[in-house]
């Protein structure tokens, strides 16, 4: 056996250190990533209660699905977090990062500011948010409404305005990185094209339509894409802020929220899994699209 | 670049107190926390008659000291499994030719397109097969490795020469020895922004460990304090006291660690 080691070329023995490297990890990822993604695919043709065996019903829980009203509902509310979060967001943090680019005094300080909700949990900063959301006296934005002669809000007691309310701090505590990866992609536009367009004596308008957004569009295009994300995935802030509950009357339940009841409080975990498939679906029509559209340039 | 015009000098106060405002959350939660009940309905930010009181009733119950202790807990361990073996996969993949190595690569890529929404019911069914849930081994199992992670590292070591590998083979180290001694110190920078995003990130999660988890004892801090509604029902100084202690470690790593954290989201925001 040693004599038949020896024999083996450089190229074979890094071969099975490579190998020997990869076992384990191999393993995990065949057992915690590949097995489950497999599985869930697997339990959303399936009646499955978690106890007893899955019972194959073909495409039933897609066509239930469907007919659920529940279901558009969340869809709506997780579109409604999308489409208002993400143009939003994106809007906000490319104006800050612009201006925070040109600042070079108090520059470390400004971008601390700015990104260290970022850091935050969700969990916690929740709380903070429900105390500002309550009604006078104890909630710091009604008494300032009040103190401004307007009228109060219920805000998280409002099927109008919980929604827009829950999202605020998913906004106040995503712009940080938005800023980060802004500031990022900006100083990587070479000065020239600047001087280039100064010279032939371009408005700040034209520069900024013309020379900086083009260049921006990668960076443009991964922030649009991982935002959209995020905000499809919500789940944390509403949680927190409504009991578990993304009320007021589901005003608020996104998808995830919607999956995490029909497993573990329905225990339909068939049902459920339809549902992740659902999101699976639309998390990677986005992911597509932004191959699509870094490819075409 | 450092003429001052009165237009920048605006852009900089608008640019200031936007970042004030940015931050006043953690500065209501700071100065809740340290208010007597008394007083917490004042908006002022100055507590009159700043106090600890709630800090020490919070760590009297020994229930939030576990939180906390569960959470510092699986996020070490997490972080210190993610960084050994992201790296030696990363590190195996990038200098290491051999049939086989871009499936495995394209495998674990594909791995970041599957959300953990669609995994935790497997993972669940699985825990409960195996009798994991309510131990911390089941709340830390599904991130001990990170498809993300071993993707940065394998950016990294791609970067680090073959000749300075080469002579540390000539020197008799075996290949185990060449990475861990030899190509790990080179990437230093890049295993400091990985830990940090993974120890964060385990700081803050919540999902799985909400599922994962029904025994109070061992609660990480997120999923005890979404748990206070029902406790500490109109307190709102304990409660802020509870997000600030579960807040401020994040940011101090922060204050800590600016430098790298901001260059590590750069750098995984440009590469990706």
């Amino acid at each position: 056996m040693a004599g038949r080691l020896t024999d083996l070329t450089i190229g074979q023995k890094r071969a099975i250190w490579a190998w020997g490297f990869l076992a384990l990890p191999i393993a995990f990822y065949v057992a915690i990533r590949f097995y489950p993604t497999l599985e869930a695919f697997r339990a959303s043709f399936t009646n499955w209660n978690i106890v007893g065996r899955m019972e194959y019903v073909g495409l039933a829980n897609y066509a239930r699905l469907a007919q659920d009203p529940a279901f558009w509902k969340v869809i709506g509310n997780t579109f409604a977090y999308l489409g208002l979060g993400v143009p939003i967001s994106m809007l906000v943090s490319f104006v800050i990062a612009y201006y925070l680019d040109r600042v070079h005094f108090g520059h470390g300080l400004l971008r601390a500011l700015y990104f260290v909700p970022h850091l935050t949990t969700a969990v916690a900063m929740a709380w903070v948010w429900r105390w500002f959301y309550q009604p006078p006296p104890v909630g710091a934005f009604n008494v300032w409404l009040t103190s401004l002669g307007l009228a109060q809000m219920p805000f998280l007691r409002s099927t109008t305005q919980a929604l827009p309310a829950v999202l605020a701090p998913a906004i106040w505590a995503g712009i940080g990185f938005q800023i980060v990866i802004f500031l990022a992609g900006l100083k990587a536009i070479p000065r020239n094209y600047y001087e280039a367009a100064e010279i032939d004596g371009a408005g700040a308008w034209r520069v900024l339509f013309e020379v900086t957004l083009p260049l921006l569009r990668p960076t443009i295009v991964f922030l649009v894409v991982t935002s959209s994300i995020a905000y499809l995935r919500i789940f944390d802030y509403v949680y927190a802020m409504t009991n578990g509950q993304g009320g007021p009357l589901d005003a608020t339940k996104p998808l995830v929220l919607k999956i995490f009841e029909t497993a573990f409080t329905h225990f339909e975990m068939g049902y459920a899994a339809t549902q992740t498939v659902v999101l699976f679906a639309i998390l990677l029509a986005i992911s597509l699209v932004q191959l699509k559209l870094l490819r075409s340039r | 670049m450092t003429r001052t015009s009165p237009g920048r000098v605006v852009a900089w106060t608008l640019l200031l107190l936007g970042g004030i405002v940015m931050v006043m959350p953690f500065a209501y939660m700071l100065s809740g926390s340290f208010k007597l009940n008394s007083e917490i309905y004042e908006l002022s930010l100055l507590p009159r008659e700043p106090t600890l009181d709630n800090y020490r009733r919070l760590f009297e119950k020994s229930e939030f000291v576990r939180w906390f202790g569960n959470s510092l807990l699986i996020g070490t361990l997490t972080t210190a499994s993610v960084l050994f073996f992201d790296s030696l996969v990363g590190y195996t993949l990038a200098k290491f030719r051999f049939r086989g190595r871009y499936v495995v690569f394209v495998a674990i890529l594909t791995t970041l397109m599957i959300p953990t929404e669609m995994l935790v019911l497997p993972w669940y069914a699985m825990a409960r097969n195996f009798h994991w849930l309510d131990t911390y081994w089941g709340i830390a199992f599904p991130g001990l490795m990170t498809g993300f992670g071993t993707f940065l590292m394998k950016q990294f070591f791609e970067d680090v020469p073959d000749e300075l590998l080469d002579a540390a083979r000539l020197d008799g180290l075996n290949e185990f020895q060449v990475w861990w001694q030899v190509a790990m110190p080179l990437v230093v920078p890049a295993l400091s922004a990985l830990a940090i995003f993974t120890f964060l990130g385990n700081w803050t999660a919540f999902l799985w460990p909400l599922i994962a988890i029904t025994d109070r004892n061992l609660y990480t801090l997120p999923v005890g304090l979404a748990t206070f509604s029902g406790e500490y029902q109109t307190e709102w100084e304990m409660v802020m006291t509870g997000a600030a202690v579960a807040t401020i470690p994040t940011i101090l790593v922060f204050l800590l660690l600016q430098r790298y954290i901001i260059r590590g989201i750069s750098m995984a925001g440009l590469k990706a």
